[in-house]
């Protein structure tokens, strides 16, 4: 067990789905996190990408980072796009039109295009049914378009349209609770995960493609330019976003919540907040304020996960 | 081999997407076009017809389905009108930018506010410059032989462009007409197997929908115009060969009655054959009128449309939608514009009627030819008149 961090990286497959030269921001957590997924997806995979950072940098004509079968379409329609694709190779498999073999359907979105303007269209793919993974990679504002507010922005930070100032604390609202949202949906398979996990994060993807039906998994992705952090603290913001409850791994198999992993004593929240401008100017009252909400909110993913609540 | 049925125009439609043999149909209700896709559903669950039928949320959802399942190279329909198509709507770009060739089946009505589920063109004018092939048709007869001209020209190697084939609300999606149905086998040998040329496939990796910086998207979009332009070549090719086939021409514009015709009428859909009425009872009055209707909407037969007016020295031109605050009715500016160089060139007048499913009677046409006619002699001072309605 000792020597596991030696030998677990030779695991990974060294072939690379997403290749470099693309264009992300230096430390970008998202684009750490593409690369690692997308080995865990293997090659029979079809990725859906919603327009967005990871579309931008990868794929301006003629070049693309992508060595596998990839469409970009729109902003909000991708989880219907995944969905056409599926029926497409289910229906000209059937038809024997083309050779029958699994491949997966991949569709792939910023927390924008997945909390807010795609909400709507991943709510009918999952509802329907189809056999595809959903990953939502959370940066927590549209990083894109250059740092604007969306539902997944948590209380308090400072974006280009929940500015703080003399009558602003930052970001009014408190993050939307999307993987909720997907379980509600009755789905075989939700989880989330953080590229400063990558074993955790690769398995949960390998899993996710395994099941028959939707899957959604929620990618916590530091963004250094968005968030006003130094780009070398990509992985330590990601795992202390963990270690403060900020951000729970967890998985949600058929109704069954299961911590992936447990913190007895979560770190206080301002070890995390303060590697950060976007916190920059909250006070010692709101972030306590904040932390007793994370701590809430943690203890009832924890509760769900020791089946004291029902999920 | 083909026998004469009597059946709702919309069921028709779904009849022919069956035996096109469609491998997806993603689908939003939408009056007045419910009919087709419930029709496709019964087909599915009966066994009928082998698909995927994907009952999206939206029909912004449904055009993107359709996306997806092109983009995988499997056969793809979806029908809408109104709303739907206006939700739609940048979906339909993408569409024909990306060059997927998918069908679908507008059921042309009117657009909110206030709300009409009637029929008029408000919904095809929104979406004209989308970059889609637009067909338009008299009656139900039309509607099914260009539903499945559709799927043959869309997959088209030399077009790969996605089609609209219109039809009226309810004056053609709901009417119960005669109509010659060709045999199953006889639409499977007219429209070859979709061999869509890249799709997405992990045998043979491929991106689609790249980004495009300014040094490359003029370009893009010049190849998207001139394929738009070319594919002129194919319709006409497949319309002949489904002559050939069904012994029905289509042409990309018709005309009726136009020999020696000083004046003409012009009109787009369903109205065309009331309107031919009005000048069959014209000329018996010994009025020197025709009629001519643009079949194909896009791309614009420019050259067919100067080749039909030639010698007219009016034309009166009913549009069945308002370019609100503009020059009226938006058939009339384009027959305009391309006629604006020829010479001699024959006075135009502009008339907007028949929204929200008004009716235009026969006695209501013959108003708007002598109407017309005495506006080009006198002028109106107007861009357009509007027809029957009450101020």
């Amino acid at each position: 067990m000792e020597n596991l961090n030696v030998y677990a990286p030779r695991l990974i497959p060294k072939e690379e789905a997403f290749a470099p030269g693309h264009r992300a921001c230096i430390g970008c957590g998202e684009v750490l996190a593409v690369r690692l997924a997308t080995k865990a997806m293997g090659k029979n995979v079809v990725v859906v990408n919603a327009t967005g950072c990871m579309e931008i940098i990868a794929s301006q004509i003629p070049n693309t980072s992508w060595n596998v079968p990839w469409i970009h379409t729109l902003f909000e329609n991708t989880a219907a796009v995944a969905s056409g694709v599926e029926s497409g190779l289910k229906a000209m498999m059937r038809k024997g039109r083309i050779p029958q073999e699994e491949i997966n359907v991949a569709a792939i979105a910023g927390d924008g295009a997945t909390l807010d303007i795609g909400l709507q269209a991943l709510s009918g793919a999952m509802e329907r049914g189809h056999k595809f993974l959903y990953i939502c990679f959370d940066n927590e504002a549209y990083m894109n378009t250059g740092v604007q507010r969306s539902s997944s922005t948590p209380f308090g930070a400072t974006t280009t349209t929940s500015p703080s100032g003399k009558q602003s604390q930052g970001q009014f609202s408190w993050k939307k609770d999307m993987p909720a949202i997907a379980v509600a949906h009755n789905i075989p398979y939700v989880a989330t995960a953080c590229p400063s996990y990558p074993f955790d994060m690769m398995d949960k993807v390998k899993k996710a493609m395994n099941v028959q039906g939707p899957s959604y998994i929620q990618i916590f992705s530091v963004c250094p330019t968005g968030w006003r952090c130094a780009g070398d603290l990509t992985v330590r913001l990601g795992r202390l976003a963990v270690e403060t409850g900020v951000f729970p791994l967890y998985e949600v198999e058929n109704g069954k919540y299961k911590m992936s992993m447990d913190v007895p004593k979560l770190k206080p929240l301002t070890d995390y907040t303060k590697l950060q401008g976007r916190f920059r100017h909250l006070t010692p009252e709101t972030l306590s304020q904040i932390e007793a909400k994370v701590v809430e909110k943690y203890n009832e993913i924890k509760a769900k996960a020791n089946g004291e609540v029902c999920a | 081999m083909t026998k004469r049925v009597g059946m709702e125009v919309s069921i028709a439609v779904a009849e022919m997407v069956k035996m096109a043999d469609v491998d997806v149909v993603a689908v939003y209700p939408i009056t007045p076009q419910t009919h087709i896709v419930e029709h496709l559903a019964e087909l599915v669950a009966d066994g009928e017809l082998d698909a995927e039928y994907i009952p999206v949320e939206s029909e912004h959802s449904a055009m993107s389905a359709c996306l997806g399942s092109s983009a995988a190279g499997a056969r793809t329909f979806t029908a809408t009108a109104s709303q739907g198509l206006e939700l739609m709507h940048e979906v339909l770009y993408v569409a024909s930018g990306m060059r997927l060739p998918i069908v679908m089946t507008v059921a042309n009505r009117a657009l909110s506010a206030p709300l009409s589920i009637w029929g008029d063109h408000s919904d095809v004018m929104a979406v004209r410059d989308t970059g889609w092939i637009q067909i338009f048709n008299e009656n139900g007869q039309d509607v099914i032989d260009n539903t499945i001209c559709a799927f043959r020209i869309a997959e088209h190697r030399d077009v790969l462009l996605p089609v609209m084939v219109h039809m009226d609300g309810f004056h053609l999606s709901h009417v119960i007409e005669p109509m010659f149905f060709p045999e199953e086998a006889q639409v499977k040998a007219f429209i070859p197997p979709n061999n869509y040329p890249l799709p997405l496939h992990p045998s043979k990796p491929v991106a689609m929908g790249d980004f495009a910086p300014p040094f490359i998207y003029t370009e893009a979009r010049w190849a998207q115009e001139e394929n738009l332009r070319k594919s002129k070549e194919t319709i006409l090719a497949v319309w002949d060969a489904f002559a050939k086939e069904f012994g029905r021409q289509y042409k990309p514009v018709e005309s009726y009655r136009t020999e020696g015709a000083k004046t003409l009428l012009f009109t787009m859909g369903s109205f065309s054959e009331t309107a031919m009425t009005a000048i069959d009872k014209l000329r018996d009055e010994g009025l020197n009128v025709g009629l001519v209707r643009l079949r194909l909407w896009r791309p614009f037969p420019f050259e067919e449309l100067r080749e039909a007016v030639k010698g007219a020295e009016t034309l009166i031109v009913l549009d069945r939608a308002l370019s609100t605050g503009g020059p009226g009715g938006p058939v009339c500016s384009e027959i305009r514009s391309a006629l604006y160089n020829e010479n001699p060139r024959p006075k135009i007048v502009s008339f907007v009627g028949g929204l929200g499913g008004r009716d235009i009677t026969i006695a209501g046409f013959e108003e708007i030819v002598k109407r017309g006619m005495a506006l080009a002699v006198k002028g109106s001072g107007k861009e357009f008149e509007i027809f029957g309605v009450r101020e």
